[in-house]
């Protein structure tokens, strides 16, 4: 029995979503950055499956076919923007981080962690 | 043709973002000393455009006040099908207090903290724009895109000044905002797969239609925005990001900051306490067992960081976990007379945290090395000045009469009683302003009476700018309680008429609202010809 497309998509979407969270929870600046990127993806694919998953269905009323919800289609347009930004932001940062401080670790050098200073 | 008085609601939003668009195009002075000129031009706009903004504020809430709701339809398209702009009592008071913040942080920062990195005065600008956006918005995603304005203004605010130790935590504070702010996404994307929409006076209606197991997973969708804005407002476990962040933030950056935990606080009220409120059907009073012993737990981790603290910005900034602890028990209650506590002790708390983060700072810069951190050193310059301002910031922050924290924390216990965890609330509030009391009580004695002879002097006095504007934020709230009836009477109305959910939807939806709203759930592809 082949899967469904509901079962594909949600499949994936976790999948994704799981690799992004490991990615996140590493000491590097790189690996947390591409990880809070490919959550994104996740999230930005979990927004546009809200409205539903339709084959052959325009986002236009009236047409007398089965129709796709656009909302979500413009709230993810919306989120990707954003996510850019953001991301080309954080980016900067763990640069600037990294310059400043001598290490990519995400907490700075072993001295400067709180508790070894203070 | 509308009147131009008509169009106030939108200004908030538009002055900041037009007056930071201004100051980007005249450009800064470089981060260095040789373009002072543009700096200086640039936070005289900056304080012009937030006085208008404070006017503007004030002129809204005295609007707000008779009790009509103002809606701002952007492009004149109907809810729920367009953005709303909705003021509102509670609206109108929170726009009043981030002006009341900004301006004397605006002041305090052109006395030297601006120049210290670029763009301090537009960003600033975009950080009202965000706050105030977020603050009238009533449409969730809208709310979502004002949280990110504010917040990519802040990360590069929280940094102003650079060096090691803000951009170490830099990092932390702007991943864990991402993180949240993908949660955020996930929660209304999941709110508008099963309501259909996303305007909150719309979401208020169709709530209680959502039955079955749709419900388990909308309330699943709304505790994951609770997890976000508890986040933003520091509600534990969520809060141990906050204390690094504001202490290693610069003393007017901090001060600002004091706002943004009450985002967090005001997104909970509006999508957990009115529309999750006492009427949404199967999901009636999602949060209520949760809220309430969460706030406990935010207040007692909150006090004894403040115990704990080494430095006078950690301090300071654990009193911000600790004052959110108490306004979100008063939120927890879940009643016309807490909230309106919940109001009143958030207005106050508000605008002396601010005080005290600029206050800790004229402090440090008198105490040679030693700085913030507490412990005996030089004498400061100004021992009485400034002395007796940290007395009545601290005494406010620990609840003595007359002072207005007094006011909030009586208005706070008085609306507890009969509550089944009134014992509970009773002791832990008293307890936390103790507990308050010691902390600040051996900073302070610490700070001004164990003085070191032997350690050179600091630097001399402050600068009466810096003074001034750090004294505008503590008369602010000392005013709270000159004018504590109408202020209190405000509250009071303004709590109930957040209660009143259907005078919110028949404000914003007009005709379309009511008992009967139509709904495309569940979502059928069919253009929601069953209804």
């Amino acid at each position: 029995m082949m899967p469904s497309m509901e079962f594909l998509v949600a499949t994936g979407i976790g999948w994704i979503a799981a690799c992004g969270i490991w990615l996140m929870l590493r000491g590097r600046t790189f690996p947390v950055v591409l990880g809070l990127t490919v959550l994104s993806y996740a999230v930005n694919v979990f927004i546009f499956a809200m409205g539903r998953l339709w084959s052959n269905a325009p986002p236009i009323v009236g047409s007398g076919q089965p129709i796709a919800d656009p909302l979500p289609q413009a709230l993810v347009l919306t989120a990707i923007v954003i996510g850019f930004a953001t991301t080309g932001f954080v980016i900067e940062l763990a640069l600037r981080s990294r310059h400043e401080s001598d290490t990519d670790h995400v907490d700075g050098k072993p001295e400067d962690r709180p508790g070894s200073t203070t | 043709m509308m009147g131009l008085l008509d169009q106030l609601p939108v200004m908030p939003v538009l002055l900041p973002s037009l007056t930071a668009i201004l100051l980007l195009l005249i450009g800064d002075h470089g981060g260095g000393e040789h373009n002072l000129r543009k700096l200086v031009l640039s936070s005289h706009i900056s304080i012009v455009s937030a006085l208008i903004g404070l006017v503007i504020a004030i002129q809204l809430m005295v609007q707000a006040a008779d009790g009509d709701l103002m809606v701002y339809r952007m492009g004149e398209w109907p809810a729920p099908f367009g953005i709303v702009l909705v003021v509102d009592r509670l609206s109108a008071m929170m726009l009043v207090l981030t002006s009341l913040v900004a301006l004397p942080v605006l002041l305090y920062a052109s006395g030297g903290w601006s120049g210290h990195g670029r763009y301090f005065h537009a960003l600033f600008q975009f950080q009202l724009m965000g706050l105030n956006g977020a603050f009238m918005t009533g449409d969730l995603f809208n709310l979502f895109v004002f949280f990110e304005v504010l917040l990519i203004a802040s990360y590069v605010l929280m940094m102003h000044g650079l060096g090691r130790e803000r951009l170490r935590v830099g990092v932390h504070y702007v991943v864990l905002n991402l993180s949240a702010s993908a949660l955020f996404l996930i929660g209304v994307a999941l709110l508008y797969a099963l309501t259909g929409t996303l305007n909150m006076a719309d979401l208020a209606l169709r709530v209680p239609l959502v039955t079955g197991p749709d419900a388990v997973v909308l309330q699943v969708a709304a505790l994951l925005l609770l997890v976000v804005f508890g986040f933003k407002a520091a509600l534990a476990p969520l809060s141990v990001w906050l204390p690094a962040t504001y202490a290693a933030s610069s003393a007017p950056v901090a001060a600002l900051f004091a706002i943004m935990t009450k985002v967090g606080v005001y997104a909970i009220w509006r999508v957990h306490g009115v529309i999750f409120g006492s009427s949404a059907g199967a999901s009636a009073h999602l949060v209520e067992p949760l809220l309430l012993p969460l706030a406990v737990i935010t207040s007692a981790i909150g006090v004894l960081g403040v115990l704990a603290a080494q430095t006078l910005p950690r301090l300071v900034a654990w009193l911000t976990v600790a004052s959110v602890g108490t306004i979100l028990i008063a939120v927890g209650l879940f009643g016309e007379a807490a909230w309106s506590a919940a109001l009143y002790y958030m207005a106050h708390s508000t605008l002396t945290v601010a005080g005290l983060f600029l206050l800790v700072e004229l402090v440090a810069a008198q105490r040679g090395e030693v700085g913030g951190r507490i412990e005996s050193a030089a004498a400061v310059a100004q021992p009485t000045m400034l002395g007796l301002m940290l007395l009545l910031a601290a005494a406010s922050s620990v609840g003595l009469p007359p002072l207005p924290g007094f006011i909030g924390k009586l208005m706070l216990l008085q609306a507890s009683i009969g509550h089944g965890h009134a014992t509970l609330v009773w002791s832990v509030v008293l307890l936390a302003g103790f507990a308050t009391l010691l902390g600040l009580a051996r900073a302070g004695s610490t700070l001004f009476w164990h003085v070191r002879a032997d350690l050179p002097s600091g630097a001399s006095g402050a600068s009466a700018p810096l003074i001034a504007a750090t004294s505008m934020l503590l008369a602010a709230s000392v005013a709270m309680s000159v004018f504590a009836a109408p202020l209190q009477r405000y509250t009071q109305a303004a709590a109930l008429q957040l209660a009143d959910r259907k005078a919110y939807a028949d404000a914003v939806l007009g005709e379309q609202g009511g008992a009967d709203a139509r709904t495309t759930r569940p979502y059928t592809g069919d253009g929601g010809a069953k209804r």
